[in-house]
């Protein structure tokens, strides 16, 4: 009598959703605005290139809130980053090797305060990291209240160095034109792939997600819950640290309201890639959807043209609203049977 | 033997008395607002001085409680949120952007800039209280009903609100050059003292009497205390976390219309900038556990006075406005680290480990 049925349970449909919306807003985009170059693949790579700083940060920010918590320092930490990094180059004549340790640094110093006050005082991720946001967003302005342009060569040299892909479009007199993507968009690939393997093999990453699913189990299988989170939070800290650059070579500048709101659309891509709120479930892979969706509905919007930027935030926060509610639908739906 | 032990008593007699004083709800706000004071007194010299000018009330002091006005009526539905869902509303501050929006875009008639009012006054008002009521109930129904942390639902409209802050004043800043619409933010008639002052005091002995007499400030605590419990005594948990959050918002509206009078215009990306975080800030400093449970209204209040001097004092030491924040995220860190559990509880240890070893010693001595 009991035929096996396939299972679909609420977090595969989540997922399931967000890949469809995707195709669809993607392909929409295509047809509507295909005299704009809308189906060009180079629109599609400029997703990535746009979004390559935002998608490390935002697969920190699923590892944090796989553990049921949640960083909103992300977009402060990125500021502070950028300024110092530019600071650094511009001002002191560091060479871009050591901007990159210096990124690394100040994302492991976030990582290691916030994941201890978090684990081992448990505070609340929210208030800590809170905090931290505008202590971020603070010391970026004590540093220079002014933009700082970045002119090292070397920097300038990563920014701008072009890679070409096989494939690309034809002009109208028939020429070739390939598609090309920049070094950071293969870093923050490389990093998505890593943190994916991670999550998914590693006695770390199943740690992660056996703490977010409940705590006290956890712990009383054994696991060493406090260290775990701290790794969590460390790893999300250098994270938000090596993001930070990425946007620095995306932006080539330092500027106290720089990367406002990334932390926004860090938590909504990953509660939109199928992440819960109440932690332990949720994957990099849905993560990445969730930034391409981000990307999608920025890049829809300035295609179109007459309407305003703040339209894009508006969107963002309607849609990480709706996801919100069919989670919690869900949620109930499951204490019901 | 008997000596030691009337010794013993008395000891716990004096301890008992200074406890009785420093576990005083209010003994930590008062203590910090008298902290922050001094600290005044000594590095401006002419702190304490009020003058009268031109009919108007001049000085630091006046000036501190003058501008806390906002953060008081924001501290107060903070608390309240605090207490009945045990997280904090951080879109009080957009919240304030969009009444200030809705007001002067209704005062205006869609105009950048007027010099008389194209809408009654109190027409506007009452719409940017209800728009501001609607964000509350917004974000109550995300919380209440959805079950959602505090703090992500809120985290919507901080995000979404000034955008719409925006949208309302068509992305420009709205003037209005009224002198009936600058009373709220400046004097009214001939009184020497500014009118948010009023306001302020108003609204905090109105919450202060609806709290009293009726049972809605012992159903907050008791949600806030254990909701499931509370809900199988047959209290609408759901509900008075909704009107939490409803109250949190219109009173956001209030201190968004202070603040938009103040500068008699809508600047959708500056008013209530950064308020959230001082209204949290308050909430903790008066003494409140940001986890939920019981609360103290004065204590937010004092609290909220308290961030408002220390804001002052760092002006007053050239502290530029846009690095206020790290000083501020410190205390925080602070104030939340030394309210953790954690902390109180290795405090506990140690004071059991100092009287066993005092206890061993003595037991040494006797032998």
């Amino acid at each position: 009598m009991n035929k096996p049925k396939k299972k679909l349970n609420g977090n595969s449909f989540l997922l399931m959703i967000t890949i469809l919306l995707f195709i669809i807003m993607y392909a929409a985009g295509m047809i509507i605005f295909a005299d704009k170059g809308f189906a060009k693949p180079q629109m599609f790579l400029n997703l990535f290139i746009s979004n390559a700083g935002l998608l490390v940060i935002a697969m920190g920010q699923t590892i944090v809130m796989i553990t049921a918590g949640i960083d909103i320092s992300v977009g402060s930490v990125t500021a502070l980053v950028c300024m110092v990094v530019a600071n650094q180059m511009e001002n002191h004549g560091a060479s871009a090797f050591t901007a990159v340790a210096f990124a690394l640094a100040i994302g492991l110093a976030y990582g290691l305060i916030q994941g201890f006050l978090v684990s081992y005082m448990e505070i609340q991720p929210f208030i800590v990291t809170l905090a931290g946001m505008f202590f971020g967003r603070g010391m970026t302005s004590i540093i220079s209240t002014d933009m700082i342009a970045i002119k090292n060569e070397m920097f300038l040299a990563w920014a701008n160095y072009k890679i070409y892909l096989p494939i690309g479009t034809y002009s109208k007199r028939g020429k070739f034109i390939p598609a090309y993507i920049y070094p950071t968009v293969i870093i923050a690939v490389l990093i998505f792939i890593v943190i994916a393997l991670i999550m998914k093999y590693t006695k770390f990453g199943r740690s992660v997600y056996a703490i977010g699913g409940n705590e006290q189990s956890a712990l009383m299988m054994g696991l060493n819950v406090k260290r775990t989170k701290l790794k969590a939070y460390l790893l999300d800290g250098v994270l938000a640290g090596m993001g930070g650059f990425l946007f620095c070579l995306n932006s080539c500048s330092g500027f106290v309201e720089q990367a406002k709101g990334i932390e926004m659309d860090a938590i909504s891509s990953a509660v939109i890639g199928g992440t819960l709120l109440s932690g332990g479930v949720g994957t990099p892979v849905g993560t990445l959807f969730g930034v391409l969706i981000k990307g999608s509905i920025s890049s829809l919007i300035t295609t179109q043209g007459t309407l305003s930027s703040w339209w894009v935030r508006i969107t963002l926060s309607a849609l990480l609203c709706f996801f919100i509610v069919l989670q919690s639908i869900f949620a109930s739906l499951k204490k019901k049977k | 033997m008997q000596l030691q032990e009337l010794e013993v008593t008395r000891n716990m007699k004096n301890k008992f008395d200074i406890r009785k004083i420093t576990g005083m709800r209010l003994f930590m706000p008062i203590v910090c607002l008298l902290a922050v004071l001094l600290i005044n007194v000594i590095t401006t010299p002419g702190f304490f001085k009020v003058t009268l000018n031109n009919g108007v009330l001049y000085g630091y002091v006046v000036d501190v409680i003058n501008r806390a006005s906002e953060l008081v009526i924001l501290a107060v539905g903070m608390t309240l949120v605090t207490a009945a869902s045990g997280g904090q509303d951080i879109s009080v501050g957009a919240t304030m952007a969009v009444a200030g929006a809705v007001c002067c875009q209704i005062l205006s008639g869609g105009q950048v800039t007027t010099n008389t009012f194209e809408n009654p006054l109190i027409l506007a008002m009452l719409a940017a209280i209800v728009v501001a009521g609607i964000c509350g109930a917004f974000n109550g129904f995300l919380v209440a009903k959805l079950n959602i942390q505090p703090m992500v639902a809120t985290l919507i409209l901080y995000t979404a609100g000034r955008g719409i802050a925006q949208l309302i004043t068509k992305g420009q800043i709205t003037y209005v050059r009224v002198d009936a619409y600058k009373v709220f933010g400046g004097y009214f008639g001939k009184c020497p003292i500014p009118t948010p002052i009023f306001i302020a005091i108003l609204f905090v002995i109105i919450v202060y009497i609806v709290l009293k007499k009726t049972a809605l400030g012992l159903y907050i605590e008791s949600v806030g205390i254990n909701g499931t419990a509370s809900r199988l005594v047959g209290l609408n948990s759901t509900m008075i976390k909704f009107l939490t959050y409803v109250i949190c918002g219109v009173l956001a509206g209030v201190a968004g219309l202070v603040a938009s009078s103040r500068i008699y215009s809508a600047d959708a990306n500056n008013i209530g900038l950064n308020l959230e975080m001082d209204a949290i800030l308050a909430v903790a400093l008066g003494g409140n556990v940001l986890g939920g449970g019981k609360f103290s209204l004065m204590g937010s209040v004092i609290g909220a006075y308290t961030i408002q001097a220390l804001t002052t004092t760092l002006y007053a030491m050239n502290v530029s406005a846009d690095q206020l924040p790290v000083y501020k995220a410190i205390v925080v860190i602070i104030i939340v680290t030394l309210q953790s559990p954690v902390f109180k509880k290795f405090m506990a240890n140690q004071k059991a480990k100092r009287a066993a070893s005092k206890a061993v010693a003595e037991g040494g001595n006797q032998s």
